[in-house]
This record gives C-alpha cells, sequence and structure tokens, in this order.
C-alpha cells in the first residue's frame, strides 16, 4: 500500500516526538519533511540523521522545497502564533490539509475517542492540548451517562518536557482546554489549570479530572470511565487510571458556587489519571508529548483512511 | 534606607485560612480599616490567584469580581492589588481586575519556572500596571539559581521581584543568602520583596533581616490570617518596625485591635503553629495544602502530618492539590 506523505513544523519535543512515532509505527504515513526554523535544533538534526528532508526556513522553506508537491498532510507543532501564520499559506492549497498540535484552535477541536467521526472534511482541525486529550474523554465519559454541569482538570507536567512553546502559551493551554471541555466533553462550564514541577528524576504526567455532574448510578459512572479509559489505551498505552475512581455527594443543603454556574449541587466524581510516555524522544516521564503525539497521529491515519474510502 | 513598602495579604493568603469564604462586606470592612491604619497595598482575590476557585483549590464563597467591585473607589491611601498565578489565571482575567481599580499585580510561579510569566508581566505592564514577580516555594531552589529566575521576571517587566517562602521552611540565613544573590544580579531600581510564612515561628524574624539586607516591600497580614501558620503578623511586624524607627505611620493599635476583634473570630482553625502548621515549614510543603490535607486525612482516616511528609518527599509544588488525594489513596492502599 502506498503510504500518504505528510510534513511536521515545529523542530521541537512535541514536532521531534511525532516524527519518530510515524517513522517508527506507521504503516500509512510517510515522513517527507521536517521544518523547523534553527538550524542548530536538535529535532531537525535528528531528521536529518534519519533520513528525512529538512529546511529550517519554516512554513515557506516548505513551500520551496520538491517534496512539497506530493504532501498531503502537515502537522503543526509550532505555538499559536506561528500557527495562524503557517495556516495563511496551507488554506490556499486545495490538496492539503492541517492538524494543528497548538492551542490556536482556529479548527475545531478532535479527541480521537470522543468525537473522532465528526469534522473529518475539515481542512483544519485542532488536537486542544496535551491536558485536554488526557482528560476531555473522561469528562465525556461521565457526560453520557450523567448530564455533566461543570469539568475541571488539573495537568501536572515535568517542567523538562514543556519546551519554550508551551511555556510561551500557557493562557492558550487553559483557554482552549477549557472551552474543549465544553465542546467535546459536554459540561456546561469548563476549567483547566496547568502546574509544571521541576523535580528531578522528572515526575509523570498527572491529569486529574473533577466533574460535577446530575447524580447516577455511581458503578455505571465508573464502568462508563473505565471503558473509555481502555479506548485511549488503544492509541496511548501509557495511559492509565492510577486510583479507583473516587465519588462524593454535593447535597443541595450543602451546594458548590462555581464561577459562571451559581450554585450546583449532585455528583463529584475524581479521576486521578497516569500518562506514561512511550520514550519516543523525551523519556516516560513526558506523557504529555505523547498523548498529543499519539492522538495527531490516529488522526492523520483515519483521515488518510476516510480520503482513500472516499476515492 | 529607601522607603519601605507593607503590603497585606489577609484578604487573598487570609482565604487560605477560612476556606476562601470571606463576603463582600467582610472584604469591604477590613480593606477600609487596613487602609485608614495606612498600610501601602491591600491584596484580594481567592488564595490561590485570581479565578483560583474551583474543586482544586476550593471554590469561594463569591467570585473573584464580587469581591474587588467597589472597593478601589474606597481605599484613599492603598494601592488595591491582586494574585495572578500562570496556569490558573489569564491575562483576560488581569484585564477584568484592572477594571475594577487593580493597580498593582504580582505574577506568581514557581521558584524555576519564571519563564511561563512572560506574557502576563509583559501584558500588565502594558496596562499601566505595578507589577511584581512572585517566586513561590523559595526554598526549593538555591540562591544563586533564584537570582537567576528574579532577573528574568524583570527582563519582562517587574518593577519588584519576591523571594516567596511558601512553605514557611526558610531559616533567616537562607533569607539573607536569597536576598544578597538577587542584589547581586538585580537593576538597583528594582525593589526586592519577601512573603514570609510563619510555620517555624520565623514569619517576622525574616521579614526584618529581608529588610536590613534590601528588601523594600514587605508582606504581611493581621494576626498572621494565611495559609499554614499564617503569613508574618502584621501588628507584631508594624510594632517591631516601629521600635526600628522604620516607616512609622501605620496606626500600630488599629491593626492590634482588628487582628484579635475582627481577624481572629473569623477563623474556623486557628492560624497557628501546632503540629500540622510546623509540620509544613519542617517538611518544606505548600502552607495552602494544610487544610486539604486535614480534610483527606478525616475522610480516609490517616495522620495529616503523614499526609504532608509525604508530598514533601515526592517534591509536589504549589498548585498540585489533587496530589493529595492521590497520596492518602496509596497510603490507604500500603496500609492493607
Amino acid at each position: 500500500m502506498q503510504k500518504i506523505k505528510v510534513a511536521i513544523i515545529g523542530s521541537g519535543n512535541i514536532g521531534t516526538d511525532l516524527m519518530i512515532k510515524i517513522l517508527r509505527m506507521s504503516d500509512i504515513l510517510e515522513m517527507a519533511a521536517m521544518v523547523g526554523i534553527d538550524p542548530e535544533s536538535d529535532g531537525l538534526a535528528r531528521a536529518k540523521r534519519m533520513g528525512v528532508a529538512t529546511t529550517h526556513k519554516g512554513i515557506t522553506g516548505l513551500i520551496d522545497m520538491p517534496e512539497w508537491e506530493d504532501i498531503k498532510i502537515i502537522f503543526d507543532a509550532t505555538s499559536v502564533k506561528a500557527h495562524h501564520y503557517n495556516w495563511k499559506y496551507v488554506q490556499q492549497y486545495p490538496d492539503k490539509r492541517i492538524i494543528d498540535l497548538t492551542p490556536a484552535a482556529i479548527g475545531p477541536y478532535l479527541v480521537p475517542p470522543v468525537n473522532f467521526d465528526s469534522n473529518m472534511d475539515v481542512k483544519n482541525v485542532n488536537m486542544v492540548t496535551c491536558g485536554g486529550q488526557a482528560t476531555i474523554p473522561m469528562v465525556a465519559a461521565v457526560n453520557r451517562i450523567a448530564k455533566v454541569h461543570y469539568g475541571e482538570i488539573v495537568a501536572s507536567i515535568a517542567s523538562k518536557s514543556a519546551g519554550p512553546g508551551t511555556r510561551a502559551n500557557i493562557d492558550e493551554f487553559t483557554e482552549t482546554t477549557a472551552n474543549a471541555i465544553e465542546k467535546v466533553g459536554g459540561a456546561d462550564k469548563g476549567k483547566a489549570i496547568i502546574v509544571l514541577n521541576p523535580a528531578d528524576p522528572p515526575l509523570v504526567m498527572r491529569d486529574t479530572v473533577f466533574t460535577l455532574s446530575e447524580q447516577a448510578d455511581r458503578e455505571v459512572v465508573r464502568e462508563s470511565i473505565h471503558q473509555m479509559v481502555a479506548e485511549v489505551q488503544k492509541y496511548v498505552p501509557g495511559y492509565s487510571l492510577h486510583q479507583e475512581v473516587q465519588f462524593e455527594d454535593i447535597p443541595e443543603d450543602s451546594p458548590v458556587f462555581i464561577e459562571g454556574l451559581g450554585y450546583r449541587h449532585g455528583l463529584k466524581t475524581t479521576v486521578l489519571l497516569k500518562v506514561r510516555g512511550a520514550g519516543h524522544y523525551l523519556p516516560e516521564y513526558a506523557g504529555n508529548l505523547d498523548i498529543m503525539t499519539s492522538a495527531a497521529l490516529a488522526t492523520g491515519e483515519k483521515l488518510c483512511q476516510l480520503q482513500k474510502h472516499l476515492a | 534606607m529607601s522607603k519601605i513598602y507593607i503590603q497585606d495579604v489577609t484578604l487573598r493568603d487570609g482565604m487560605h485560612a477560612i476556606r476562601h469564604q470571606y463576603t463582600k462586606q467582610q472584604i469591604a470592612d477590613i480593606a477600609i480599616a487596613l487602609d485608614k491604619a495606612k498600610i501601602d497595598a491591600i491584596e484580594i482575590s481567592h488564595g490561590d490567584g485570581l479565578t483560583g476557585g474551583s474543586f482544586n483549590y476550593g471554590f469561594g464563597a463569591h467570585t473573584d469580581w464580587e469581591w474587588l467591585e467597589g472597593i478601589a473607589e474606597k481605599l484613599t491611601h492603598a494601592k488595591l492589588t491582586t494574585l495572578l498565578l500562570p496556569g490558573i489565571g489569564t491575562i483576560h482575567d488581569l484585564k477584568r481586575a484592572r477594571d475594577l481599580g487593580v493597580e498593582s499585580v504580582r505574577v506568581a510561579t514557581h521558584c524555576t519556572e519564571a519563564d511561563i510569566s512572560a506574557q502576563h508581566i509583559e501584558a500588565a505592564k502594558n496596562m499601566g500596571m505595578d507589577v511584581g514577580g512572585f517566586l513561590m516555594m523559595a526554598h526549593m531552589n538555591e540562591p544563586k539559581k533564584l537570582a537567576e529566575q528574579a532577573k528574568l521576571m524583570e527582563s519582562y517587566g517587574a518593577d519588584c521581584v519576591y523571594i516567596t517562602d511558601s512553605a514557611g521552611a526558610l531559616m533567616m540565613d537562607g533569607i539573607i543568602d536569597r536576598v544578597k544573590a538577587y542584589k547581586d544580579v538585580l537593576k538597583p531600581e528594582t525593589e526586592i520583596g519577601i512573603h514570609c510564612h510563619h510555620n517555624l515561628s520565623l514569619g517576622v524574624a525574616n521579614t526584618i533581616v529581608a529588610m536590613q539586607h534590601g528588601a523594600t516591600r514587605l508582606d504581611a497580614s493581621l494576626a498572621g490570617m494565611g495559609a499554614g501558620a499564617g503569613n508574618a503578623p502584621l501588628e507584631v511586624l508594624i510594632a517591631c518596625l516601629n521600635k526600628m524607627d522604620v516607616h512609622p505611620n501605620c496606626d500600630l493599635y488599629q491593626l492590634m485591635d482588628l487582628a484579635d476583634d475582627v481577624i481572629r473570630p473569623l477563623q474556623t482553625r486557628p492560624v497557628q503553629v501546632d503540629r500540622e502548621t510546623l509540620s509544613l515549614g519542617y517538611a518544606g510543603v505548600y502552607s495552602s495544602f494544610l487544610l486539604h490535607s486535614e480534610r483527606a486525612a478525616k475522610r480516609y482516616g490517616l495522620d495529616t502530618r503523614a499526609i504532608l511528609q509525604e508530598l514533601g518527599k515526592r517534591k509536589m509544588v504549589g498548585g498540585q492539590e489533587d496530589m493529595i488525594i492521590d497520596v492518602a489513596l496509596d497510603m490507604l492502599e500500603k496500609q492493607k
């Protein structure tokens, strides 16, 4: 079967990890070009060593490459600002699609186990954030059983796994994730928190999900969460429930006051997750890279299969 | 000595001590009283900064906007200030606070992560605000490296950079070394600030030695109202400063009355050095973890001190309150 050619823009942690995944794991995608802006970057050096064509001249450098014509999918692993710039160029080419790994969110959000089948005809899809990919499936897992009023997530990542792009886009992370908790997770109101922990040796990525929903049978909610975890594990093997799901009753006579919603009561569900990376580019503590790049890879492959099917 | 600037944190750090439950009336009354007593700046927000209200940190009795609304107009002397933690609050939230009359903000990061504050410090400066960089858990970074982080915050535009001893774990030498390291690298016009917690009973002593070595912005709160064993008690600090002939304009007796008559009766859990809060300072744990750990200990039948020690061992940083339940569940599992 002929593979579909792809390019990655952004030779930082996320872009390089994605490149390694495509090279090692994909039967469908072929790495045609790796694009950076720093000729000295480790990501570009690694691409060259692995036999991938490179440019350090950004999107315009990519368009000038002989490989450009055959490239069908562009993964953008830069920053919010750079993505806006890159999209201006890519959207002029009707045969090319972009999968956005920044929190720019020009296109609709895509969280594979939740809304994989929608938005497949769109030219720019957004992968939310690492924290969003790890947690929104859990919000949706509660919401399919009991209406979620409020979904809150806390993502703790190792400082070493947060590159300059992530660090310069902290607000975009919290805002994009919160918005996707509502749009994809189904919560009336979403909130996202990110914490960087510099401990050495680095700590494995942790994500905690809190939901406040209508009352429901706790066993049914628990079962729904376990099933969703299994769905995510299909493409992120290091994803796991670190503790059994915790429940707490928020009684009507002692409600919580939530900004934007007012007083609310119901069932509080707490899901404590651990995301161990596959150790492709950074060591296994960097689950935040893994969940993002694995989701993007799964999305890229699905797009290709769908396109072939249509053809 | 340059002008000393006192910032009260009763209505921000003090939120932690009462699970962020101040009423609007309490906020207004206390802010006005502090203003009358000639405190330079009054910080108001959820304990974890703007939009800290959450399951993770505790929902407030009000939103930050409700607490802040109408206060600026009532102040005649003091600046209205607030706190922002990148990763929790955003620049949009800061704009909203500025529109409510907040003139000054502290942008807080863990002591090794100053670079995540660049966006926020720059945005605050562009809004014309006075900006402090707030390097939390300062005991977890050695003086020279902490000063490098302070230098970054200065480069983004901070007017002042703080040594923030969130765990109340530093002793006087540790404070002095950090102030000296700041002085070595910061521009002379950049102020140095000090924010202490009283977990080792050193809140006032640490604040004074910091001042003696060049810190000019000092944090304190009435009756120490703050996370853990609280902050440097404001009335005690002012009494000491009076004896040193520094910053003599504050009304000491009014502050004493406020501390005893207004603040202490609000405390549902006494803000004091006891086995739990001493354990925070001893183990180097974020002071805000106190009430959350006490609640987890009760819920799961565990010992608060053991939970705090384990959090310290795991090197949890400010903001990771969710890991308290995680630690408790791991401890339960081990007991089986």
